[in-house]
Formats: C-alpha cells, structure tokens, sequence
C-alpha cells in the first residue's frame, strides 16, 4: 500500500482543503460515521459468532422446556420457562438493534457529511450540529446494549428503564441534529443561486470510486428484488406457519402427545432458521450496497495509491456479495456457509477500516500543511 | 443543483427524519407494550395447554398471532422508511451520473420517493386492516421503488455523452 505524493497534493488543491478542516462538521461526520460503522459491524461480527446461535439454542431449549412443562401440566415451569424465553429474546433484539442503529447513523453521517457543502449555516453552528448528532448516534446504541442488564432498576416509570430512557434522548437528539441540517440546506436554496456550490467530492471520476458505485447500486436493487421475492412468497407462509406450529405444540402437549411436540419443535427451530437467514441476506445486501455508494463518493480523500483505492473496492464488494449470498445457504451447507459468511463481513470491515486509515492520513497531510503554512 | 437531485435529498432528509420520529414514538408508547402482549398471550396459552383448556388456549394464540402479526409490520416500517431515506439521499447525490434528461430523472425521481413513502405506509396500514387494499398498497410502493432503481442503474450504466 502506498502514496504517490504528487498526485495527491494535485487532489488536495482540487479538492479545496477547508471544507476538511481539523474539526469541520465534514471531517467529524465522515470520521464518526465511518468509526460508528465499523463498531457497528465489528460488534455485529462478535455478536453473530459468540452470542446469536448460542441465544438460539437458549430460546429453542426453553421452549422446549415450557412445551414439556404443558405435556407434564406443571404450570410454574410453564411461566418460568417463558421468563427464560422472554429474557433471551430480549438479550438477542437488544444486540440486534445496537449493531443496526449504530450502523444506521454511520450511513446517515457520512451522508450528511456529503452534504455539508449545501449547508447553509457558519461552521461553528454545523460543527454544534455534528456533535450533537454523534452524541445521540453514539447514546442511543449503547443505551440500547444496557436495557438488557440495567433493566427496571431504579426507573421512575413502570415499563421503561434508564436505559431506554437514555436510548430514547439519543434518539431525540439526532433527529433535532438532522432536522437542523434539513433547515441549512433548505436555506441554502433560499439564499444562494442554484449553481453556487462547487465540490470536488463529487466530481470524482476514479476507477475505484465508479467500481464502488456501480457495485453498490447493483447489491443494493439485488436486495429490493430479493425482498420483493421473500415478501410474495415467503412472508406469509411463514407468519402462517409460526402460529400454527406453536398452536400445534400446545394442543399436543394438552393431549399428552410427545412425539407431536417434539415434531413441532423440530420445526419451528427450522422456521425460525430459515427466517432469520432470508431477512439477513435482504438486508445485508441493501446496506452494503448503500455502504459501497457512500464511499464511492469520498474516495477523494482516501489517502492511498489509486491500484490500492481499486483492490479495497474490489474486497468491499466481495465480502459485500459473500456474505448475503453465503447466509442464505447456511441452512442447506451448515457450518461451511456460516464461516464463509463471516468471513464475507470480515473483508468489508477490513477494506472500510483501509479506506478510514487512508482518510486518517489524508487529515494528517492537510493538518501539517496547514502547519508548514502557519 | 438540479431539482431532481433536489427532490431526492430532502425527500430523503425528511423521510429520514419521518422514520426516526415514528420509531421514537414507538419505543417510548407502543414496543414494550407490545413485547409484553406477545410473551404473554404465548405464555397464556402454554399454561393454559398444562391445564388442558384447549379454548383458552386457542384464544391465547389469536391473540399471539394477532400482536407479532403487528409488532412485525410496526418495525418493518420504521426500518424500511429510514433505509430508503438513505437511499434517496445516496441516489440524490450520485444523480448528476445518472445520464438521462432533467424531465425523465425527474419522473425517475418522484417515482422513487412516491415509493418510498408509500410501501412502508401501506405495511402501516396492514396493522389496521388486513384486507387487500393495503396490501396492495405496500405492493404498489415497492415495485415503484424497484422500477426507479432499475431506471436509475440504467442511466448510471449509459455510454457518456460526447460533451461530458
């Protein structure tokens, strides 16, 4: 991995360095929203391979358990089994929301970031916006992450803890930070003439910027067509079947027949499988997709040689397409496709965490000359 | 700015910001008490099958049905208006590429942001009725979206004009 420094310091001046100043409202979104995303799918990826399948077997087990308490007609093990159940579930849907939301603000910074051009406020008021949407992307995730441990305790209110009340005020204060940035581009529109804002950002033409947009937009009409095809076909099989597998367990455990709900058990474990993976794929590869246009465009700043910018492109979209493609044969390969998968996450980590250390150098280059200037 | 980039970008601001003010309301006024109804109405009717009250147990899984049936839509749509916020924003950007005149990417434009507004409110409105109507609305919505990105990765994929 290199840098040709004369092309790059031909860039930096096309590029206008002050719109990249040390703690401009551009330079913190890209550099939160990049770092949220890669937290993001860091704590994704360790989620998926320590906790998620271990949860499953904990929710299926305790299922099991309530299923046999009914055939036993023992009704305390009933309600505690279901305790477990609600418990689990709880632990998995926080785990889940904390790695989409995180991710989620990721995107909606760098896109913002995108956008800061078109603000019409003074720095200091989009730099106060930037901070505080990144206070409420950073809040609300691990408030989210802590509503499993801190529960009810010592919360004034019967069913909503501290820790979704402090999820709740991040939540609150990103919305009133992009609503500020909604009002300085409206205004922008108001103020200056239509072609005033000029932004070498977007007029980047690189090889790994159009590898990055067309491969996205490609993953990203992929998983609309892949959903559309799940939600005609699948969806409501499933929600059909989800009712009536546990409607027959129960009436087999209320017939004392254990063979029936073992039989049920086995299947739901396979619906609930065969769900998850098709609603994974669908979403993983929309939001790759918005994730390899996102970079597509800040590419301008990626601080490395243009065949280096090129191969990070190329591994984004292969881990991209593996792991969709790979999480929908996990129920017929196992343990295979699972691995792949990961792996598939592992590569977009890796080429996003390349593309954020080359940006990371490129602020360093603007900082010194900066400097040399001063 | 054109203002067909402009109608994607602050379509997809403030559907971003529709999205997020809906699942604030919902975590604060409806999840918990949602979460509560499915477990409980699931743990009704096991104990109710321990007690061998085949009725009771039937009636508990109505309801179980009834309350996924609209705990599911409910985050389906505040995950699917925000994630085509997004997309309307990163579309927005990227649409100078798009190489088709200004009165088709403004058609390709307001049939994307229709679309992205109307799916995730037809699946709203399933929590309400059940019947086809809103169905077909969420249907309608989606191949709206579908139709402009293929337009839309068609403009992208277009040969360069002599000019540019």
């Amino acid at each position: 991995m290199g840098f040709s420094k004369s092309s790059f310091s031909e860039k930096t001046h096309k590029l206008d360095a002050s719109s990249f100043a040390p703690l401009s409202a551009r330079r913190l979104l890209v550099l939160g929203g990049i770092g949220l995303i890669l937290i993001g799918m860091l704590f994704g990826d360790i989620f998926a391979v320590f906790v998620l399948h271990q949860n499953a077997a904990h929710v299926g087990a305790s299922l099991a358990a309530a299923a046999h308490a009914a055939l036993a007609g023992n009704h305390a093990a009933v309600l505690a089994s279901f305790q477990n159940v609600g418990a689990f579930l709880e632990n998995r849907g926080t785990k889940v929301d904390t790695h989409v939301h995180m991710i989620d603000f990721g995107y909606l910074a760098l896109l913002l970031a995108i956008l800061q051009p078109w603000i019409a406020f003074e720095e200091k008021t989009k730099r106060g916006f930037a901070w505080l949407f990144l206070a409420g992307a950073a809040l609300l995730p691990v408030g989210v992450f802590l509503i499993h441990y801190v529960g009810l305790a010592y919360s004034p209110l019967q069913a909503i803890g501290w820790a979704s009340i402090f999820a709740d005020l991040g939540g609150l204060l990103v919305i009133l930070a992009t609503l500020g940035f909604l009002l300085g581009f409206v205004n922008h529109f108001r103020t200056y003439a239509p072609a005033h804002v000029k932004d070498g950002l977007l007029s980047d033409r690189s090889a790994a910027g159009r590898l990055l947009l067309a491969g996205g937009m490609v993953l990203v009409l992929a998983g609309f067509l892949h959903g559309a095809y799940y939600a005609a076909v699948d969806l409501y099989r499933h929600e059909a079947l989800d009712s009536s597998i546990l409607t027959e367990m129960a009436m087999a455990a209320a017939a004392n027949d254990a063979g029936t709900v073992d039989r049920s058990l086995e299947a739901y474990g396979q619906l609930q499988g065969d769900k998850a993976v098709k609603i994974a794929a669908h979403a993983h590869s929309i939001e790759f997709g918005l994730l390899a246009m996102m970079l597509a465009f800040f590419q301008p700043y990626v601080r490395l040689r243009e065949s280096w910018k090129l191969r990070w492109g190329y591994v984004l979209i292969l881990g991209s397409v593996l792991l969709p493609v790979c999480v929908l044969m996990e129920l017929r390969y196992g343990l295979v496709a699972g691995g792949l998968a990961d792996f598939g996450g592992f590569l977009v980590i890796l080429a996003l965490l390349a593309m954020w250390v080359g940006i990371l150098r490129y602020t360093g280059q603007l900082d010194s000359q900066a400097g040399d200037v001063r | 700015m054109s203002s067909s980039r402009r109608l994607l970008i602050v379509g997809g601001i403030a559907l971003a910001l529709w999205g997020m003010g809906y699942g604030l309301w919902y975590a604060v006024f409806a999840e918990h008490q949602a979460l509560n109804g499915i477990g409980g109405s699931l743990a009704t009717a096991f104990d109710a099958a321990a007690s061998r009250n085949l009725g009771a147990a039937e009636t508990a899984f109505r309801n179980y049905k009834e309350a996924k049936y609209i705990y599911d839509r409910q985050v389906d749509v505040h995950g699917h208006w925000i994630g085509l916020a997004m997309l309307l924003i990163v579309v927005g950007i990227a649409f100078d590429r798009v190489r088709f005149a200004e009165r088709h990417k403004l058609v390709l434009a307001c049939t994307l942001l229709a679309g992205a507004a109307i799916f995730p409110f037809g699946v709203l409105l399933q929590t309400f009725d059940h019947g086809a109507i809103p169905r077909g609305i969420a249907i309608l919505g989606s191949v709206l979206v579908i139709a402009a990105l293929i337009g839309i990765t068609l403009g992208l994929a277009g040969r360069k004009a002599p000019s540019e």
